[in-house]
C-alpha cells in the first residue's frame, strides 16, 4: 500500500484522483487545492482530507508519493518541496518551465534515490509504444525524416481567462500541445542537437501561440518537423500523430492505430519471430492495448499511474517518463522558443536575416520584404 | 426495453479503430438529413429505440421528431448524458466556476451556490446536479424518453473519487422529474455494480462493452460473466464488435449466449450492416430465448 497526496484539481488531477482512488494498492491520503469550493465538496462527499497548502498536506498526511496536477509555473517549486522531502514524484506536463531547474530537480531525485515521473501519457498507449518498439528494432532502417504533428480545438476565439492563456504560466500551444509529440520524437530520437525555423503563430489569443512549426535536427542528420495547432475544431477531440521515413520504410500512428510501410531489407521481414510482411501492416489499438484495471479516459492515463505506484513499491528509479526523460523534452522546447525568438530566415531575394526577431505574427508589423527594399533602392537611384 | 438500441457515435466520428474512418464520417454526416436517412433505414429495418448522447446535433434530429411525428411514430429516445467534451473544452477555457456557470440558467441559487466558499450543503449539490440534468434534458422536450443514460465518463469519475451520493441524485431525479428509468453507461463493470450497492440503487440498469476479446472490460472478461450470472442488475451490452476488431456473426452468436444481457446497443450507417446486425439478432436470440427466463417480458416493462 503506498500513500499518495494529490496537489492540483483541475481535469488532470480529478482523472488522477478517481484513477487512484480505485487502485486498491493507493491509500489517498490527502488532496491539496486553492480552490476550497471543489475541496468542500470532495471532502464531504468522499471523505479523502484536504489541505489548501501544500507544506502542511505534505508534513501532516505523510504522502510517500505526490501527484502534481497544478498549473505548469507551479510546477518546480511544489516538486522541489515533495524532493526536499524525500517523497517520490508524479508530475504533470511539461515538467518545468526552466530547463536548467528541471534539471537540477532530476539530479536531486536521483540523487536521493527517488522515483520519478512526468505525465506524458502518449508512451503508455499502444500504438506510439509499438512505434517506440519498432525503431528500436531497426524496422524501418535509417530514420531520416519524421513529421509530429498535434491538432485540437481547444482556443477559438479570442478570450480565455485561465493561466493556459498566459506566456508567464506556461500557456500557449507549445507548452500544453507541441510537448506531447516532442516528447515522443525524443523518446524515439534522443535529444536533438538544435532546431530551426520555429514559428510560434497567433490564430486567436492575444499573448500567446496557438499554432507551433519548426524543425528539429539531430546528429544522425534525422530532421523532425513539428505541427501543431489547438485552434483547429475540424478534430473532434486532441489528436496526436507520428510519421517516420526511413530506409527501410515508413511509420504512421495515432492512438488508435500504427500503420506500417516495410521495403525489402527490413530486419523485422527475417526476424522470424515478428507478424509484419512486406509492404502494408496495420496493427490497431485493440490488439495493441493491454487492459487496464479501470478506465476513465483512456488506457494510458490508468496504465501510466499504475506503473508509477508499482515503481514507488518497488524503489525502481529507472522508468520511463522519468524527470531526466521530461527534461530533455523540456530543453527542446526551450531551444524552439529561442529560435523562434532569433527568428532567422532566407529572404526572398537572397538576403540571410539571422540577427531580428521576425514573429509572423497577424499582430505584428512584418518588416518589408527583401526584394522589395532592393526595388526601393533601385527606384531612388 | 427492445433488445437492440441503436447508437450514435457513428454520425459523430466517434470511431475507436480509425481516426481516418472517424474523419470520413464526420463529413458523411455534416448535413442532419444523412443521419435522418440512416434513422429512417434503422426503423425500417425494425428498430424503435435511438441511444443517443446530448450532443447538439441531436437536438436537430429531436426537432425532425416533432415536427414530423409520423416519421418515426414509435420511436423511443434514450438520451445519454452529459456530452463530456462540451464541458471539458469549456474547463480548459474558462476554468471550472465560469465554465458551471455558462452551462447553468442564471439564478440567486446559482450565484449563491458558486460564489460560497465553505463546504456545500447537500442540496447544493443536487441542486446544482439536477439543473445541469435538466439542461441537457431540454432538447427532448415533447419525446419519449423512458431511459435516460448516465456516460462513462461522468460515471466512472464519481466511483473512482467513491462519489456514490451523485450516482443516487441522478438516479433519483431521472425517477422523480422524468418519469424514466435511470441507467449507467461504464467501463467498470464489476466496480460499478459495488458502488450502485452502496449508493442504495436497486436492480440497475448498466450499459458496459460485453465483447469477445474483452476489450474495454476493465476488472476482466471473467468477473463481467460472472457478474452476469449471479449480480442482480439490468445488462446492456455495447461495443460488442470491439470497434469492428470481431466479425458480426462471430460477435453477436458469442454476446447473445452471454446469460442476462436484455440488450444490445450497435451503430451502423448503411443499410446492410443494419440489417445484418438485425437479422443476425432475430435469429440468434430466438434460439437463446428458452433459457432466458422471463426476458420476454423485461423487454418490453420500462
Amino acid at each position: 500500500m503506498i500513500r499518495v497526496g494529490i496537489v492540483g484539481l483541475g481535469k488532470m488531477g480529478l482523472s488522477h484522483q478517481a484513477i487512484l482512488g480505485a487502485n486498491p494498492d493507493v491509500d489517498l491520503v490527502g488532496i491539496c487545492d486553492s480552490n476550497s469550493y471543489l475541496l468542500g465538496i470532495l471532502n464531504k462527499y468522499t471523505g479523502v482530507p484536504t489541505y489548501t497548502k501544500l507544506e502542511q498536506m505534505l508534513d501532516e498526511a505523510g504522502p510517500q508519493a505526490l501527484v502534481v496536477a497544478t498549473p505548469s509555473r507551479f510546477h518546480a517549486s511544489m516538486v522541489r518541496a515533495a524532493i526536499e522531502r524525500n517523497i517520490n514524484v508524479f508530475c504533470e506536463k511539461p515538467f518545468c518551465l526552466d530547463a536548467r531547474e528541471g534539471s537540477d530537480l532530476a539530479a536531486e531525485a536521483r540523487r536521493r534515490g527517488l522515483v520519478t515521473q512526468v505525465g506524458y501519457h502518449n508512451r503508455f498507449v499502444g500504438s506510439f509504444a509499438e512505434v517506440k518498439r519498432l525503431v528500436d528494432a531497426g524496422a524501418i532502417g535509417d530514420i531520416t525524416r519524421v513529421l509530429a504533428e498535434a491538432y485540437g480545438p481547444v482556443v477559438l476565439r479570442p478570450s480565455g481567462g485561465t493561466w493556459r492563456s498566459k506566456r508567464s504560466e506556461g500557456g500557449g500551444s507549445l507548452y500544453d500541445y507541441a510537448a506531447h509529440p516532442i516528447n515522443l520524437v525524443n523518446w524515439y530520437l534522443g535529444a536533438p542537437s538544435g532546431a530551426g525555423g520555429t514559428a510560434l503563430t497567433k490564430v486567436f489569443s492575444g499573448e500567446i501561440d496557438d499554432e507551433v512549426s519548426s524543425t528539429l535536427f539531430f546528429e544522425s542528420g534525422t530532421t523532425a518537423q513539428v505541427s501543431v495547432s489547438w485552434s483547429d475544431d475540424s478534430v473532434r477531440k486532441m489528436t496526436t500523430r507520428v510519421t517516420l521515413w526511413g530506409t527501410r520504410g515508413r511509420i504512421f500512428a495515432d492512438r488508435q492505430e500504427c500503420q506500417v510501410y516495410l521495403r525489402d531489407g527490413s530486419p523485422l521481414l527475417t526476424s522470424g519471430t515478428e507478424q509484419y510482411r512486406q509492404g502494408w501492416n496495420v496493427k490497431y489499438t485493440t490488439e495493441l492495448t493491454a487492459p487496464v484495471d479501470f478506465y476513465l479516459r483512456g488506457e494510458e492515463y490508468s496504465a501510466e499511474l499504475e506503473r508509477f505506484v508499482d515503481r514507488c513499491s518497488n524503489g525502481e528509479v529507472e522508468g520511463v517518463n522519468s524527470f531526466d526523460d521530461a527534461v530533455i523534452t523540456d530543453q527542446t522546447i526551450q531551444t524552439m522558443i529561442d529560435d523562434a525568438q532569433r527568428g532567422a530566415q532566407t529572404r526572398y531575394g537572397g538576403d540571410t536575416d539571422g540577427d531580428v526577431a521576425v514573429r509572423h505574427s497577424h499582430t505584428q508589423p512584418r518588416r518589408v520584404p527583401a526584394i522589395r527594399r532592393v526595388v526601393r533602392r533601385l527606384a531612388r537611384r | 426495453m427492445d433488445r437492440l438500441l441503436f447508437g450514435d457515435n457513428q454520425f459523430f466520428g466517434v470511431n475507436h479503430m480509425s481516426e481516418e474512418k472517424a474523419r470520413a464520417q464526420q463529413m458523411q454526416f455534416q448535413d442532419t438529413a444523412a443521419i435522418m436517412r440512416v434513422l429512417d433505414i434503422a426503423y425500417a429495418a425494425g428498430v424503435r429505440t435511438f441511444m443517443c448522447t446530448t450532443h447538439e446535433r441531436v437536438a436537430e434530429v429531436c426537432d425532425e421528431a416533432r415536427e414530423n411525428p409520423g416519421r418515426f411514430p414509435d420511436l423511443d429516445f434514450f438520451p445519454c448524458m452529459p456530452y463530456a467534451h462540451k464541458y471539458a473544452d469549456a474547463v480548459t477555457e474558462r476554468g471550472l466556476v465560469d465554465a458551471l456557470r455558462r452551462f447553468l440558467p442564471s439564478s440567486g441559487f446559482v450565484d449563491a451556490a458558486l460564489r460560497s466558499t465553505s463546504s456545500l450543503a447537500k442540496k447544493d449539490i443536487e441542486g446544482i446536479a439536477t439543473l445541469l440534468i435538466d439542461a441537457e434534458m431540454k432538447m427532448f422536450d415533447g419525446l419519449r424518453t423512458p431511459v435516460i443514460w448516465l456516460q462513462n465518463v461522468v460515471t466512472d469519475l464519481l466511483v473512482g473519487l467513491g462519489f456514490d451520493d451523485a450516482l443516487r441524485i441522478f438516479s433519483d431525479h431521472v425517477r422523480e422529474k422524468y418519469k424514466a428509468e435511470p441507467g449507467f453507461i461504464t467501463m467498470n463493470l464489476p466496480l460499478l455494480l459495488d458502488h450502485l450497492d452502496r449508493a442504495g440503487v436497486e436492480n440497475p440498469l448498466v450499459c458496459a462493452n460485453i465483447n469477445k476479446i474483452g476489450f474495454r472490460m476493465s476488472g476482466g472478461i471473467a468477473a463481467y460473466q460472472a457478474a452476469l450470472e449471479a449480480r442482480p442488475f439490468r445488462a446492456v451490452a455495447m461495443s460488442v464488435l470491439a470497434s469492428g476488431a470481431i466479425p458480426p456473426a462471430e460477435a453477436l452468436e458469442w454476446v447473445c449466449a452471454q446469460p442476462n444481457i436484455e440488450s444490445i446497443v450497435f451503430g451502423a450507417s448503411s443499410a446492410s450492416h443494419i440489417q445484418q446486425i438485425v437479422s443476425l439478432v432475430d435469429s440468434l436470440w430466438d434460439t437463446e430465448a428458452t433459457h432466458r427466463s422471463g426476458s420476454t417480458e423485461l423487454r418490453r416493462n420500462v
